[in-house]
C-alpha cells in the first residue's frame, strides 16, 4: 500500500538538501522497521518518492513524501495493511530536529507522482531592501505587467522565459516581522510549479527589475538570501531573507485541493507571517 | 574562567544563503549532544581540519567526543575546517571558528583540540587557530587563552607544528583525555603542585603540569640546537628538557584491551553526506603485518582485537539506532582478524531479519580465501574490488615486506571476476627504496596481467592501477630514506603511463609528485618547518590536500624564505646517527629494530607476522608492558604476507645509496656497489 506523508522542515535542518532529506527518511524508516518495499536491482533502496525539491535553505510546513509499505503477491495485491495513524510520532521521533512528521494517510494505488500533481505552491517570503510601502508598489507594479521576462540556463543555453502567469497570487502583509538582522517585510505568494515553476528568488529578482521595461532578469541566485548576487536592477536591491513554503495544491477541473485532506474539521489558513514565525525564522 | 557563553547562530544564519553546502555547519547529527557548560566543567572544542564531510566519519574523534561528555568533569562540542568561502563570509562578517553543537565561539572553550590524521592539513591547522581568534604562535598566547592540543598519527612527528600547539598527545587517546581534563582543572582551581620556577596560575605551569602525563609531549619543555653540516647547512643536533622534571622522552598511550572501550556507541549520523557513511565498528587496532612503509602499521602496534561477541552486539545495535544499511568492520587489515568469517556469518545471520544490511571489508588481504569472504558478505552490490600490492615486482615488494606473491594476487583477482565483480582497483607506491625502473615498470604488468585473467570471465573488465608516491614516515624503517624529487616520481610515471598505453582495459591513476614531496617535508621535517608552514598559511595555502588549492610553489618558495630546500628536508638520505627530529617520541619501536629493519629492507629481505611467529622484540610490547590480545593462536587460512612464505632469501639490492650526511658520519645504506648510482644520477 501507498501511505503519503505530509511533513514540516523548519530551523537550522532546512539548510540541508533534498537528496539529504531522502536520506533521512531512507534511515528514519528503517529504524521503524516498517515494512517499506525494496526496489529490484544490485542496489535495492527504499521505493520512496518525495515531491517537489524544496530548494536548501527553504523551510516549508507542507513537504510530502510517498512510501511504498508490505508486499505485493504475484497478483499485485498488497499482502499487508498498515494503519497509519501512528506513523507520524514514530517517524518524528527518529527523524532529524526540525523535521516532523504531521500527518499519514493512504494513497489509492494509481495516484499520479506527486511531483506531477502537484501544480501550485504557497510561500511566505520574507524580504529585506525595502519598507511594506514600496514593497507594495513593486508587487502591484509586477501584478499589471504583462510580461515577466527572465533569463534561465537550459542545457547549457540561455533560454528567456515569461515569469508573469506563474504568479498566480502576491501580496504583502500589512506589517514588517523581525528577523535575523532587522525588520523584513512578508510575501504572501502563490506560485505555479508547471509547466516550468518560479523560484522564489526568481520572484524577488523580478520584483527588483519591475517597471524598467526591456530589462531583463538575468541569471537568478539559485538560493535563498540572494546578497551574494551583485548589483540588484533598477528598482534597487532586494534581499530574500528567508522563504518558506506554507502549502501545496493539486488544481484539478478548477477545483483546489491539498495531496493529502486535512484531519478533522478544516484548520483557518495560515497567515504568511504566521508561517515565518512557525518555521522558526522570527 | 568563566568566559561569556552566547551562540553566534544569528550571526552565522545569515552567511549560510551564501555557501556551498550549508549544512556542514548547522550540526544536529543523530547522535551529537548539546553539552550544558558550566564554570567547573572543562570545555574541549575538539576539531579536525579538514571539511566536514572527511572529517566527521572521523572514529578517533568520535570516541573521545563520547568519553569527555560522559565525564561529569568535561563537556565537548566539535567542529571541521568552514570550506574557503564560508571562511571568507566568516572573515568578512567576523564571525570567529564555532562549534557546531552551541554554535560557541572557538576562544570560549578552555581546550581546542586537533585530530592530525594527515600532514597535508597542517595549514589548515594554523588556519583554525587563527580563526578561533587565538595567536597562532603558541608563545605568544596568555595564560587565559585556549589550549591548543593534537593527537593523531601525524602527532608521532609533530615538530613542524610545535611553534603553534601547546601539547600533543601520543598514541590512544581515550585515557589521557581524562588525564588532560584533570590536570586542567586542577590548575585552574589552584589545586596540586605547581613546577619549580613557574607561577601558579601561569600558561607555563599548566603546560609543565601536563608534560608529566605519560603520552603528552610539550614542544616549549623541549629546545632544539642546530649545528652544521659539512657543507655549511645546518641539522638538527640535539633538543634538550628545559627543565628539571621534563622528561627526556615521551612514549605513546596504549590502552590494553579494546573491549573495555566500545566506543563510539552512538555514532553520529551525518545530515549530509560524508565519506565512510555508514556504521563503523573497530575490529581491532594495530597490525604486526610489518609492511615497512605503513606508519600506521608500526604507530599502533601491539594488535588489540575486540572479542568477537562486543563486535557483534555493536553492529546488532548500531544498526537499530542509525537506520544504516551499511556497516563496515575497520581495521588496518580486517581479513586478520581471528575468525573473522565466524563474525561476517553471525552478523549477516542477525541481519537477516531486518535485511538489506551490507558488510564492507576494508583493507582486503590480498588472497582468494579473502575475496571468497568478500564474496559472501557483499552479496547485494558487487561492483569493485580493491587489493593493495603495493609494489610491482616480489623483489620490490620483499623490500617493503608487503609479502604478496604473484599467485596470491592472481587467485585474488581470479576469484574476484570469476565470482562476478568487472572492477578490481589496485593500490601501489612508486618512490619506494631501492626501486628501479624494472620494479616500477612492474606495476603495469601485473596490472595488464589481472586485465587478462579478468578477460577469461568478462569481455569489459577494468583494472585500475592507482599508485601514490611514496612518502617516508616517521617511525617506520624508512624514516631514512632520501624520498625521490618531484622530478624522478614524474619520470617514473611517464613511464607508467607509457608502458599503459594501449593496454586495454587498464586505467592508470596517480598522485602528484609536488604534493607527494609536500607531504615529505611536513612528515619528517624539524621544527624550523613551522615558518615555512606559517608562510604558505599566509599566502592563502590552505586545504593543501586538495588538488585545486595546492600549489608548489607556495612551499618552495617559503622554504627558500626560511633558509631551507626540498633537499634538506625531503631528499636527503639520513644517516644512522644523526638526531631525527622525533627520536625523543617513542611509537615503543626499538629505533635498533627500525634500523635493523631499515637494513633487511635494502637487502630485500622480509620479516614475518609475530602475531603467530616468535617475537622479534620490536619493542611494542615489551616496552608498554602490553602484549597482543590476538583470540586465534593459528594464522589466517589463505597465508600470503609473511605466513607460510620463504623467507630466506634476501635478494640482490641494485642500487646504492650515496647521502648527504654530517660531517663524520659514513653514509648509509652501502650494501653492495652492484651499481653504484646515486638518488642524484638516478635522476639525471
Amino acid at each position: 500500500m501507498r501511505v503519503r506523508f505530509r511533513f514540516s522542515k523548519v530551523g537550522k535542518v532546512r539548510f540541508t538538501s533534498h537528496r539529504d532529506v531522502a536520506r533521512m527518511w531512507e534511515r528514519a524508516i528503517r529504524r521503524t522497521g516498517l515494512p517499506v518495499t525494496y526496489s529490484a536491482g544490485f542496489a535495492p533502496r527504499p521505493q520512496m518518492s518525495f515531491g517537489l525539491a524544496l530548494p536548501t535553505g527553504c523551510s516549508s510546513l507542507a513537504e510530502y513524501v510517498d512510501v511504498e509499505l508490505g508486499e505485493r503477491d504475484a497478483s499485485g495485491q498488497d499482502t499487508i495493511e498498515q494503519d497509519p495513524a501512528g506513523l507520524p510520532e514514530a517517524l518524528t521521533a527518529v527523524l532529524p530536529v526540525g523535521v516532523r512528521v504531521e500527518q499519514a494517510g493512504p494513497v489509492a494505488a494509481g495516484t499520479g507522482s506527486l511531483q506531477e500533481a502537484v501544480t501550485c505552491c504557497r510561500w511566505a517570503l520574507a524580504i529585506e531592501g525595502g519598507d511594506v510601502a514600496d514593497l507594495a508598489r513593486r508587487v502591484a507594479l509586477l501584478l499589471e505587467s504583462e510580461v515577466l521576462r527572465v533569463v534561465r540556463e537550459r542545457k547549457g543555453r540561455e533560454v528567456l522565459d515569461d515569469l508573469r502567469p506563474s504568479v498566480r497570487r502576491l501580496w504583502v502583509e500589512p506589517d514588517p516581522v523581525s528577523w535575523g538582522r532587522g525588520p523584513v517585510v512578508v510575501l504572501d505568494a502563490e506560485l505555479a510549479t508547471q509547466p516550468r515553476g518560479v523560484r522564489p528568488t526568481e520572484l524577488v529578482r523580478a520584483l527588483e527589475h519591475v517597471g524598467a521595461p526591456g530589462n531583463v532578469n538575468r541569471r537568478p541566485s539559485r538560493r535563498v538570501d540572494g546578497s551574494a548576487v551583485a548589483g540588484g536592477g533598477p528598482e534597487g536591491t532586494l534581499v530574500l531573507s528567508h522563504a518558506c513554503r506554507i502549502e501545496q495544491w493539486i488544481e484539478q477541473d478548477g477545483d483546489r485541493r491539498a495531496p493529502l485532506e486535512p484531519e478533522g474539521a478544516p484548520s483557518g489558513r495560515c497567515s504568511a507571517r504566521r508561517a515565518l514565525e512557525r518555521a522558526g525564522c522570527t | 574562567m568563566a568566559r561569556e557563553m552566547q551562540s553566534l547562530w544569528p550571526e552565522i544564519e545569515p552567511l549560510l544563503g551564501r555557501v556551498s553546502k550549508p549544512a556542514r555547519y548547522i550540526g544536529g547529527e543523530q547522535g551529537a549532544v548539546s553539552p550544558v557548560h558550566g564554570d567547573e566543567a572543562v570545555s574541549w572544542l575538539l576539531a579536525y581540519p579538514d571539511t566536514y564531510e572527511i572529517g566527521l566519519p572521523n572514529q578517533g574523534l568520535q570516541i573521545l567526543y563520547e568519553i569527555l561528555n560522559e565525564r561529569h568533569d568535561a563537556v565537548a562540542e566539535r567542529t571541521y575546517a568552514p570550506w574557503i568561502d564560508m571562511e571568507a563570509e566568516m572573515r568578512a562578517a567576523g564571525v570567529p571558528l564555532f562549534s557546531l553543537e552551541n554554535h560557541f565561539p572557538a576562544g570560549v572553550f578552555d581546550i581546542l583540540a586537533f585530530n592530525l590524521s594527515a600532514e597535508l592539513v597542517f595549514t589548515n591547522v594554523v588556519n583554525l587557530i587563527d580563526l578561533a581568534g587565538l595567536p597562532v604562535r603558541a608563545a605568544e598566547r596568555t595564560r587565559s587563552e585556549t589550549l591548543v592540543v593534537a593527537g593523531g598519527h601525524c602527532a608521532f612527528n609533530p615538530e613542524p607544528l610545535a611553534d603553534f600547539v601547546d601539547c600533543f598527545v601520543l598514541g590512544d587517546g581515550e585515557e589521557v583525555v581524562g588525564e588532560i581534563t584533570e590536570t586542567f582543572a586542577a590548575w585552574r582551581r589552584g589545586a596540586g603542585p605547581t613546577p619549580p620556577g613557574a607561577p601558579p596560575a601561569s600558561r607555563q605551569a599548566l603546560l609543565r603540569r601536563l608534560s608529566l602525563l605519560d603520552g603528552v609531549y610539550v614542544p616549549s619543555c623541549y629546545e632544539p640546537q642546530y649545528r652544521q653540516c659539512e657543507d655549511g647547512s645546518p641539522v638538527l643536533d640535539s633538543l634538550v628538557p628545559r627543565y628539571p622534571e621534563t622528561p627526556s622522552r615521551v612514549d605513546k598511550r596504549v590502552i590494553a584491551d579494546l573491549a573495555e572501550w566500545p566506543y563510539p556507541r552512538r555514532q553520529l549520523v551525518p545530515l549530509i553526506e560524508v565519506v565512510h557513511d555508514r556504521l563503523n565498528v573497530e575490529l581491532f587496532r594495530g597490525c604486526t603485518r610489518g609492511c615497512r612503509f605503513c606508519q600506521a602499521g608500526m604507530i599502533t602496534r601491539p594488535v588489540r582485537e575486540r572479542p568477537a561477541a562486543q563486535v557483534e552486539a555493536m553492529v546488532a545495535q548500531g544498526v537499530a539506532r542509525t537506520g544504516y544499511d551499511e556497516v563496515a568492520l575497520t581495521s588496518l587489515s580486517s581479513a586478520d582478524y581471528s575468525g573473522i568469517e565466524d563474525v561476517v556469518a553471525r552478523v549477516m545471520e542477525g541481519a537477516e531479519c531486518t535485511g538489506q544490511l551490507s558488510i564492507s571489508l576494508p583493507s582486503l588481504r590480498v588472497d582468494a580465501f579473502t575475496v571468497g569472504t568478500a564474496a559472501q558478505i557483499q552479496r547485494a552490490r558487487r561492483t569493485g574490488l580493491t587489493f593493495a600490492p603495493e609494489g610491482g615486482t616480489w623483489r620490490m615488494r620483499q623490500v617493503i615486506n608487503k609479502l604478496i606473491t604473484e599467485e596470491d594476487l592472481y587467485a585474488a583477482v581470479d576469484a574476484a571476476f570469476s565470482q562476478g565483480w568487472r572492477r578490481v582497483k589496485l593500490y601501489f607506491l612508486t618512490g619506494l627504496p631501492t626501486e628501479t625502473d624494472e620494479d616500477t615498470l612492474g606495476i603495469v604488468q601485473l596490472a595488464a596481467a589481472c586485465v587478462e585473467i579478468g578477460r577469461r570471465y568478462h569481455p569489459t573488465v577494468t583494472v585500475t592501477a592507482s599508485v601514490g608516491g611514496f612518502v617516508p614516515k616517521a617511525q617506520t624503517p624508512f624514516q631514512w630514506f632520501g624520498q625521490d624529487t618531484v622530478e624522478e616520481l614524474e619520470r617514473k610515471i611517464r613511464l607508467l603511463k607509457e608502458a599503459a598505453r594501449g593496454v586495454r582495459g587498464l586505467s592508470l591513476r596517480w598522485h602528484d609528485p609536488a604534493a607527494t614531496v609536500v607531504e615529505g617535508i611536513a612528515s619528517r621535517g624539524d621544527r624550523r618547518i613551522g615558518g615555512v608552514i606559517e608562510r604558505v598559511w599566509r599566502s592563502g595555502g590552505t586545504f593543501q590536500e586538495w588538488s585545486e588549492q595546492f600549489r608548489l610553489d607556495r612551499w618552495t618558495d617559503a622554504l627558500h624564505a626560511e633558509g631551507l630546500s626540498l633537499e634538506d628536508v625531503a631528499y636527503r638520505q639520513r644517516g644512522p646517527d644523526e638526531l631525527l627530529p622525533w627520536d625523543h617520541l617513542s611509537a615503543g619501536l626499538h629505533r635498533d629494530f627500525l634500523w635493523q629493519e631499515w637494513e633487511e629492507a635494502l637487502g630485500a629481505r622480509g620479516l614475518e607476522d609475530c602475531r603467530w611467529t616468535p617475537c622479534y622484540d620490536c619493542g611494542a610490547c615489551t616496552g608498554s608492558g602490553v602484549e597482543h590480545v590476538v583470540a586465534s593462536a593459528i594464522p589466517p587460512a589463505g597465508g600470503s604476507q609473511g605466513t607460510g612464505q620463504d623467507l630466506t632469501t634476501g635478494g640482490r639490492v641494485p642500487v646504492r645509496f650515496v647521502s648527504r650526511t654530517p660531517s663524520g658520519v659514513p653514509p648509509v645504506g652501502a650494501v653492495g656497489d652492484e651499481l653504484a648510482v646515486s638518488v642524484g644520477e638516478r635522476r639525471a
